[in-house]
């Protein structure tokens, strides 16, 4: 394989890996997002047991696009990791508090202290869900990076990444996971169980298309970049298809309290939102906001050697089947609604 | 303040407090491998408490080190940019390789282990704590592999600025890798080995009478004896000798040799110094066994600190205490675990109350030890990040400021003492509230 075949394969393997990120812990995100909503704390529980058995190994996929971006496109990683610093560093402090919170809860029969937690759990999922969306809103409409003799450097600030754009992308994602994880929680709460996660999800899928049109518009103003090759891309009218048909379908399950597939139609749709968003950017990983042509990370001025692309694929080829394999198998043995054995408490 | 220092504050705090749990971790899953098999396939209601109560312990510890561990893997992007992009196409891998080969495997099963008693058959359950184990210490290799390559650098070329590598094999098994991964496995087993013990004697002061208890105490002294045995020798002596092989300056600096020489004593103990010249007072030395340890003959030469640059020393007070520690400490886990395995012998474990006091202080402490070790490898192998390839001053990220350092250490930090209070205060709790079996 040559090393662009490689280099265009990674790109690739990299949007499958935020992809699953993105479906499996959205909705744990998304449960914590909601959970918010509930007063009643025996049902602010229910969201966490939905996903104590999974959660966590949902957040590896976290750790597989890092370790992926490291291994495949070093200074990418490089670039990003330091000049979001502070907001990157929000982010862990809110994951540490998610990954505590179902562990600590029930270790003290205090009504202040589990309620403590409830809400860590809570606004942890909610800051990291809008922070991922500024995240990637930056790297969309670009962000100042300059190309030295020694490699690329930030020139920018924390404040300077909380442009209008971005963070219309991060309300995207928050109500994108908010909409996702109704269904999923729908599918798990107890027989007879009312929850507000239920009728919160036409609320947040709503609000999801709402923002996602404004932010289209949006995007053709501060990053008219992003839609220069699409029209003669054919993937683009594929996922363009799939992402309005889901659109159209969440509401319609949904409504018929066909949790199951409208968990589906959102995941799709997530796919779809995010190959859009890969195929706009395509071949650029980190736009230059200071000089687009010439000072952008793409594909292929920013990554490994071909062999250590090579050696990296054949591990994913080695890893993944196996991955999936048993993800499926878990996922399986605990389907359907939550057994009170089950729960933490 | 200085950048430079203040990432190397922030990484040290983080990666010290994250490696306080891997090591409960992977003792503690490979146990109850052990105890989940009498409990599953022999029947043994004692095995089967005492599992229920250490997969508690191994929730709250797994937890936490996951938690604490999210860090590491985005502070090298963060904190060392420059680092990053010079060994990327080398240290991304095996951290890549480290998610997908045993992330996913500890994580998966955890989920199962801890809820999906009665969700699936004992055969089942029992493998998902087995691959709990096999998990955490598959992680164990893959991120050993990577700081191992920083040690002693191997598969790899030098171009346009940064590593490319030529060899994946190399690279993996480069010359510390499997030495160092032993060790660490070896006293990662002390360590959950001495944790169950620990538990086990709060367990019994609560109830002498406790069957749950005085099993757990078993197990824990003969595989407590047996590991701590195995950190010193194989694991840990050929460990040192791959350093005096490969890292002559850090070997000196750990051992305390200052001039080079034939018949190279072993310093058992002295009082190190920098100032004005590294040296050691007050010591006690046994004559040429450095060179026989280093290098198999007491003719053997072996290499000074003085015989290296004043630039290209690691800072000697530091790494000689902590090995000294790290040893000491090592040699104090093989006595008591083999003084309680004499009384479990000679049936007067139960009896003495005196050696459960003394066994639950040192519980602890390989814990501690782990820390001195990493202390060890770590500043021994200053003022390099990549041993003569990198140093350390030149792998920072050059546009995060010295203020959004001390702001993500006060943030991380404050966090993390929390949850060692948090932790303690409640593994210490789980102990008690189990006083009834």
């Amino acid at each position: 394989m040559s090393l662009e075949t490689l280099q265009v394969l990674w790109f690739l393997l990299f949007g499958v890996v935020l992809i699953a990120y993105s479906v499996l812990d959205g909705f744990d995100l998304g449960a914590g997002i909601l959970s918010l909503f509930e007063k009643d704390p025996k049902k602010r529980q229910i969201y966490m047991d939905a996903i104590a058995p999974v959660w966590d190994a949902n957040e590896v996929w976290l750790l597989t696009a890092g370790g992926a971006l490291f291994a495949a496109f070093p200074p990418v990683y490089a670039v990003t990791f330091s000049g979001f610093y502070l907001a990157f560093f929000l982010v862990l402090a809110c994951l540490i508090f998610r990954a505590v919170s179902f562990e600590l809860k029930h270790r003290m029969d205090s009504h202040r202290w589990q309620a403590f937690w409830d809400y860590a759990f809570g606004f942890s999922s909610l800051v990291v869900s809008i922070l991922y969306g500024v995240a990637i809103g930056n790297l969309l409409q670009g962000v100042p990076v300059a190309k030295t003799d020694t490699g690329f450097e930030w020139r920018g600030d924390f404040f300077g990444l909380l442009r209008p754009f971005p963070i219309l992308v991060g309300l995207i994602t928050l109500a994108m996971f908010a909409a996702h994880a109704s269904f999923y929680i729908s599918i798990k709460a107890p027989e007879g169980m009312e929850i507000r996660a239920s009728k919160l999800g036409n609320v947040f899928w709503m609000l999801w298309v709402v923002l996602f049109v404004l932010g289209t518009v949006v995007a053709f103003i501060v990053a008219p970049h992003l839609f220069a090759s699409l029209p003669s891309n054919p993937l683009f009218y594929l996922f363009l298809v799939l992402l309005l048909a889901s659109f159209v379908f969440i509401p319609v399950f949904a409504k018929n309290n066909r949790y199951f597939k409208a968990f589906l139609a959102s995941s799709v749709a997530i796919a779809s939102q995010i190959a859009l968003a890969g195929i706009s950017m395509f071949p650029r990983m980190v736009p230059s906001s200071l000089d687009l042509e010439n000072q952008s990370l793409t594909i292929f001025n920013a990554s490994s050697s071909r062999l250590t692309l090579f050696v990296m694929f054949v591990i994913v080829l080695i890893a993944l089947p196996i991955v999936l394999a048993y993800t499926a198998f878990i996922f399986k043995v605990f389907r359907g609604r939550i057994r009170e054995e089950e729960s933490y408490s | 303040m200085d950048p430079v220092l203040l990432s190397r504050i922030q990484f040290a705090l983080t990666v010290g407090f994250h490696f306080l749990f891997p090591p409960i971790t992977i003792g503690l899953a490979w146990l109850l491998v052990g105890i989940e098999y009498y409990a599953a396939f022999k029947k043994s209601a004692v095995c089967e408490s005492i599992a229920r109560v250490f997969a508690k312990l191994l929730g709250l510890t797994f937890a936490i080190g996951v938690a604490s561990g999210i860090v590491m893997e985005f502070q090298f992007g963060t904190n060392w940019a420059r680092y990053s992009a010079f060994v990327g196409d080398i240290f991304g891998a095996p951290l890549a390789a480290e998610a997908l080969f045993a992330f996913f495997l500890e994580s998966s099963f955890m989920g199962l282990y801890l809820f999906g008693r009665n969700r699936v058959s004992k055969r089942v359950h029992w493998f998902s704590i087995l691959m709990v184990a096999l998990g955490s210490t598959i992680s164990a290799f893959w991120i050993i592999v990577a700081n191992s390559w920083q040690q002693t650098p191997a598969g790899y070329t030098l171009e346009g600025g940064r590593a490319v590598l030529t060899s994946f094999g190399d690279a993996v098994f480069n010359p510390s890798t499997l030495q160092r991964f032993f060790h660490t496995i070896s006293a990662s087993l002390t360590a959950g080995a001495f944790f169950m013990g620990g538990i086990a004697v709060i367990m019994l002061f609560r109830n002498p009478a406790s069957e749950v208890a005085r099993k757990a105490l078993k197990i824990a002294l003969v595989a407590g004896f047996i590991a701590s045995l195995s950190v010193l020798f194989p694991t840990g002596h050929l460990h040192a000798e791959q350093v005096a092989r490969t890292q002559p300056e850090k070997f000196a600096s750990f051992e305390g040799l200052i001039e080079g020489t034939t018949h190279a004593p072993m310093i058992v103990f002295g009082i190190p110094s920098d100032s004005p010249e590294p040296s050691v007072s007050y010591r006690i030395e046994i004559p040429s066994l450095l060179s026989w340890f280093a290098h198999g003959s007491a003719d053997a030469f072996v290499k000074g600190l003085k015989d290296f640059p004043p630039d290209e020393r690691p800072p000697f007070s530091l790494t000689f205490i902590s090995f000294h520690t790290m040893v000491g400490l090592g040699l104090l886990f093989i006595a008591v675990s083999l003084l309680g395995v004499l009384l479990l012998w000679t049936k007067k474990l139960f009896a003495s109350v005196w050696f459960q006091k003394i066994f639950l202080l040192v519980s602890p402490l390989p814990l501690i030890a782990s820390q001195f070790g990493w202390i060890t490898a770590e500043v021994g192998r200053q003022p390099w990040v990549v041993y003569r390839l990198l140093r350390t001053t030149d792998a920072v990220s050059v546009t995060v400021s010295a203020g959004e350092i001390l702001l993500s250490i006060i943030l991380i930090g404050s966090i993390e003492l929390f949850l060692l209070i948090a932790y303690v205060f409640f593994t210490l709790k789980i102990a008690r509230s189990e006083v009834r079996q």
